[in-house]
């Protein structure tokens, strides 16, 4: 959660007099509040946390900070199923690795 | 410098190291603010590829583990109660309060979820009007819109039925606090990017011109690292002490007005204790009158809960930067990340679980996998 992730806005729309927009973070796509970014067009980029948009981010640094989650697996821990990463520090820790 | 060439860009990393090696002549101790970076610097090495003068602080910026225990065992109470949804972010599942966790209250029967925006809970609360809808607001200055939102929508849309149980922290009052206690070691500050991405950095001149200390705005990845610490030094060695920002891509001098603009309106500063530091005047938020309705403390009566953290735990020490986690007796011992003593080791971005993850090796960084970042 305490992750904040850059994501392209894919569609715009108004929801319950709130803008919300669908932004694609590297292939997983999320619900995003844009009333802190109410400027933002489609196709842009911008920094997004818990849901929301806070600034915007140029392209490149955007693309680039989405390889780096990517690699490190950053993007499964803050996307994948949190039950499952909660229940696995449960069991024996993965401690094997490489 | 043997794992630079992990780097995004090994070349730019190592001439940002060459810099920094032929900057320092004495030793400074930097202390990064924010646990995302702790989590950075840890896992690649970053502190070990610096000279040696150059000392890396990890301070209290993680949300997950300065949320005091006091408030993990009221939304401990409040989960367990029939009728109740409880709502929070992932990463507070597996922190300890008194006698459980969240993810213990679910399996005992509680109806707990796990939501990624705030606004899911509050969609919740509308899907299911018969349930009192509790959300955990914990975090920075970067969460704390999202959260904010979500209580205006509610009062908005008229959603009774929802409320937020409040443990929101503000940086600038723990650096002052830091700054003014008599052990204080820090030289200079790396500022955590993503809160100045809504705060901006008006809040940062006068601390730093009072303390005469340099406050460097410093993102997450490596080589922001790297510049923000390099831009630290230099101010160190030239006697400087301003606000710099080495993070521009992401923050302006303004923050997000917008933002800043909704938390006047939710919140008032409140005084707030901090998991094993205890209480920093001014340093959180707590809902202003004109929401106080949705406030959950209030609305379940669990105002009253009081509680002593474990005398074994030094995660206070290791907080305000006096210890290193594995110079606590429990480290890898009776503390892991599989039961941690305090909350440095259960959050990823805690200082105890990164080292524990990525420093088992007598100072080496492990090889790290996906899986092995999923702690938090
Ligand atoms: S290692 Fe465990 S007991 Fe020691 S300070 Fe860290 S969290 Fe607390």
């Amino acid at each position: 959660m305490c992750l904040a992730v850059p994501g392209k806005v894919l569609e715009i729309e108004e929801r319950d007099g709130t803008r919300m927009a669908s932004v694609d973070f590297g292939g997983v796509v999320k619900e995003v509040c844009l009333e802190y970014l109410p400027d933002l067009r489609i196709g842009e980029y911008a920094i997004v946390h818990v849901g929301f948009a806070l600034q915007r981010l140029d392209e490149e640094s955007a693309r680039r900070t989405l390889d780096l989650f990517e690699n490190l697996g950053l993007l499964e821990e803050e996307f994948g199923d949190p039950w499952e990463q909660a229940a696995r520090t449960d069991t024996p820790t993965p401690e094997a690795g490489r | 410098m043997k794992y630079i060439d992990e780097f995004q860009n090994p070349d730019l990393a190592r001439r940002l190291l060459d810099t920094i090696h032929a900057t320092v002549t004495r030793p400074w101790a930097l202390m990064e603010v924010c646990g995302g970076q702790t989590h950075s610097i840890i896992r690649h090495g970053i502190d070990q590829l610096l000279p040696e003068e150059i000392e890396l602080i990890h301070g209290p910026g993680c949300p997950v583990c300065v949320t005091p225990l006091e408030m993990i065992d009221k939304a401990l109470e409040v989960a367990s109660r029939p009728g109740v949804i409880f709502c929070s972010f992932g990463d507070m599942l597996r922190v300890p309060g008194t006698d459980r966790d969240l993810f213990q209250v679910r399996a005992a029967g509680g109806d707990v979820r796990v939501v990624y925006s705030p606004l899911d809970a509050l969609r919740i609360a509308q899907e299911n009007p018969e349930a009192q809808v509790v959300f955990f607001g914990i975090g920075f200055e970067t969460t704390a819109p999202p959260n904010a939102m979500a209580v205006y929508q509610a009062r908005r849309l008229g959603v009774r039925n929802f409320s937020l149980l409040v443990s929101h922290v503000r940086v600038p009052p723990a650096i002052e606090a830091l700054m003014t206690s008599p052990q204080c070691r820090v030289d200079a500050f790396l500022a955590a990017g993503h809160v100045c991405s809504v705060m901006g950095t008006q809040e940062y001149p006068d601390l730093a011109a009072t303390h005469r200390v340099p406050i460097v705005v410093t993102g997450f990845e490596p080589l922001d690292i790297l510049e923000g610490v390099r831009r630290a030094v230099t101010q160190l060695e030239r006697g400087e002490h301003t606000v710099d920002n080495a993070y521009p891509r992401a923050v302006r001098a303004e923050g997000n007005p917008a933002a800043r603009d909704m938390l006047a309106d939710v919140f008032e500063v409140t005084d707030r204790a901090w998991r094993g530091i205890g209480v920093i005047p001014d340093s959180g938020w707590r809902l202003s009158g004109r929401y106080r309705e949705f406030d959950a403390e209030h609305r379940f009566q669990v105002g009253a809960i009081t509680t002593t953290e474990p005398a074994a735990c030094r995660s206070g020490e290791v907080l305000q930067g006096l210890l290193k986690p594995h110079e606590c007796e429990a480290f890898g011992t009776t503390c892991t990340p599989r039961t941690p003593l305090g909350a440095t080791m259960v959050s990823s971005e805690g200082a105890c679980a990164a080292y524990y993850l990525y420093r088992r090796l007598g100072g080496t960084p492990t090889p790290t996998t996906a899986e092995a970042t999923h702690v938090g």
